[in-house]
């Protein structure tokens, strides 16, 4: 049996491993062991069952995930909604019996986003959760709930829109007092389709003739705006969405393919552009926005 | 041609966004998100529109709506503007937008930008302005027309000694965005609005 070690902590900055470790998986029985995970964000979540996804279909067998026994992860992941995401994905084990304390602890728990009602549902969700922890939390006005709610519509109607597969969407607040000292939200969207580089292709791989690829089909998208629609209103979504997370002076990236393209604050340290990335399927798509402090005015 | 109309056979109709929203098929949900809500949404209005054989002035109402998404903006606003100014519009159809927060007008602007097309929104109190793609020149004649209510024939060269500006303002009718009324001159959509039998 292949043993994939999940980390000790897995979020948006160690799933690279996790993604990679599943891309090399062809054939047998896989068991993604998590006992040494003590952490793990919506970005690990997420991926994690994209990763289980794509070993599945390449095995053609539910890969085995282990947790260990008993503990805060575990029962946070049972709060968001891991576990029920996780079937038909993982053989996993049961989730803990103990029920959730409250859904308002989450943001938004892992939610498959595969037809437009699901954008609906997470909209709704989230505009009767999100404005006491964006306001209480992140301080920021009353009114972002709103603008938080389409950025949430947008990264999911990317999935529906251009990646012609289903995925996940989560989101959730915490203290990341480690590397910042101050609250987040993160969001994190995941899915298994064709990519960036594959839904721009047909429209605009000729004009980049051999330069064509994951990384400048990103930056076609992430920085210019092009979209596989001929239509001139389309390709605003990622834009708009970016502009608004550079307002909040927050962290974008998006993962496709082999590289992975980022609006990096400067609170954080990551290169704009990572090439040579070990190749996945889909568009794995990371938000962090910070408490604001006080003198940004 | 585009935008021309006697004044007082203009017919002035509310559409309450939300209400088409609740009835549309797409959707059990209450937020204009998603191309396909957007389109059921846009095509209720159309509908709407078709019926009518005047010149409508349609307002079309978003304070019940919580969410709309830079989709949805561009499906129901922009599409519904964009439709309006083609050759082959079944009617003429004016369009004045109301009850929109500052979170809403952040993405109808941007889908209006990037179609170069504009409109007239309704604010606080009654007062209108643009949004969306506009010169300085645009602004300037819509202002002084949207000032005065209406400039009347014979006082277009009065108001707006300006040769450029002249042409201007009928660039606004083929926007959308004036009336003329070509034996009464140019109305601003917001007298449209205010007229006691409106």
């Amino acid at each position: 049996m292949k043993v994939i070690d999940l980390p000790g902590s897995l979020d948006f900055q160690s799933y690279d491993t996790l993604l990679a470790e599943a891309s090399r998986v062809d054939s047998g029985k896989v068991l993604f062991n998590g006992r040494h995970l003590r952490w793990v964000g919506p970005g690990g979540m997420v991926n994690l069952l994209a990763a289980g996804s794509v070993v599945r279909d390449r095995t053609g067998e539910l890969p085995y995930l282990e947790l260990a026994g008993v503990g805060d992860v575990k029962t946070y992941m049972s709060r968001m909604g891991f576990f029920r995401a996780a079937q038909g994905v993982f053989a996993v084990p049961s989730a803990p019996v103990r029920r959730s304390r409250g859904a308002s602890e989450v943001l938004l728990e892992i939610t498959p986003v595969t037809i437009n009602s699901d954008v609906h549902k997470v909209v709704d969700r989230v505009q009767r959760r999100a404005g006491a922890i964006l306001s209480r939390t992140l301080g920021y006005p009353p009114t972002s709930v709103v603008q938080f709610s389409v950025i949430l519509s947008e990264v999911c109607q990317n999935i529906i829109e251009h990646a012609e597969a289903s995925g996940w969407v989560a989101a959730q607040s915490y203290n990341w007092s480690k590397r910042l000292g101050r609250h987040v939200v993160v969001i994190a969207v995941s899915d298994l389709g064709i990519g960036f580089r594959g839904s721009l292709s047909d429209e605009h791989s000729t004009r980049f003739a051999d330069r064509w690829g994951d990384a400048t089909a990103l930056e076609a998208a992430f920085i210019h705006g092009l979209t596989r629609f001929p239509d001139s209103g389309r390709g605003q979504g990622i834009q708009q969405i970016r502009k608004q997370v550079r307002r909040w002076d927050g962290l974008i990236s998006i993962r496709s393919g082999t590289a992975r393209i980022a609006d990096v604050p400067g609170w954080f340290d990551a290169p704009p552009m990572q090439e040579g990335l070990a190749a996945f399927p889909g568009s794995q798509i990371n938000i962090i926005l910070p408490e604001r402090v006080p003198d940004e005015g | 041609m585009r935008g021309d109309a006697r004044v007082e056979r203009v017919a002035v109709v509310a559409i309450d966004v939300r209400v088409l929203l609740e009835r549309c098929p797409a959707s059990l949900y209450s937020h204009l998100v998603t191309r396909p809500t957007g389109r059921a949404v846009r095509t209720a209005i159309e509908a709407q529109l078709a019926q009518r054989t005047t010149t409508l002035l349609s307002l079309i109402d978003f304070s019940d709506v919580a969410v709309v998404d830079f989709s949805c903006a561009d499906e129901v606003v922009a599409k519904l503007i964009g439709r309006s100014l083609e050759q082959d519009r079944p009617g003429n159809a004016l369009f004045v937008f109301r009850g929109l927060g500052a979170a809403h007008r952040e993405p109808i602007e941007a889908a209006l930008l990037r179609r170069s097309l504009l409109t007239v929104v309704e604010g606080g109190g009654g007062r209108c302005e643009l949004l969306g793609d506009w010169t300085p020149d645009e602004d300037h004649v819509w202002s002084v027309l949207e000032a005065r209510g209406r400039i009347r024939r014979g006082e277009v060269q009065e108001v707006l000694p300006g040769r450029r500006h002249r042409k201007t303002l009928d660039a606004l009718v083929m926007r959308g965005v004036v009336l003329r009324a070509p034996a009464e001159g140019y109305c601003a959509l917001s007298a449209l609005i205010s007229r006691p039998d409106a």
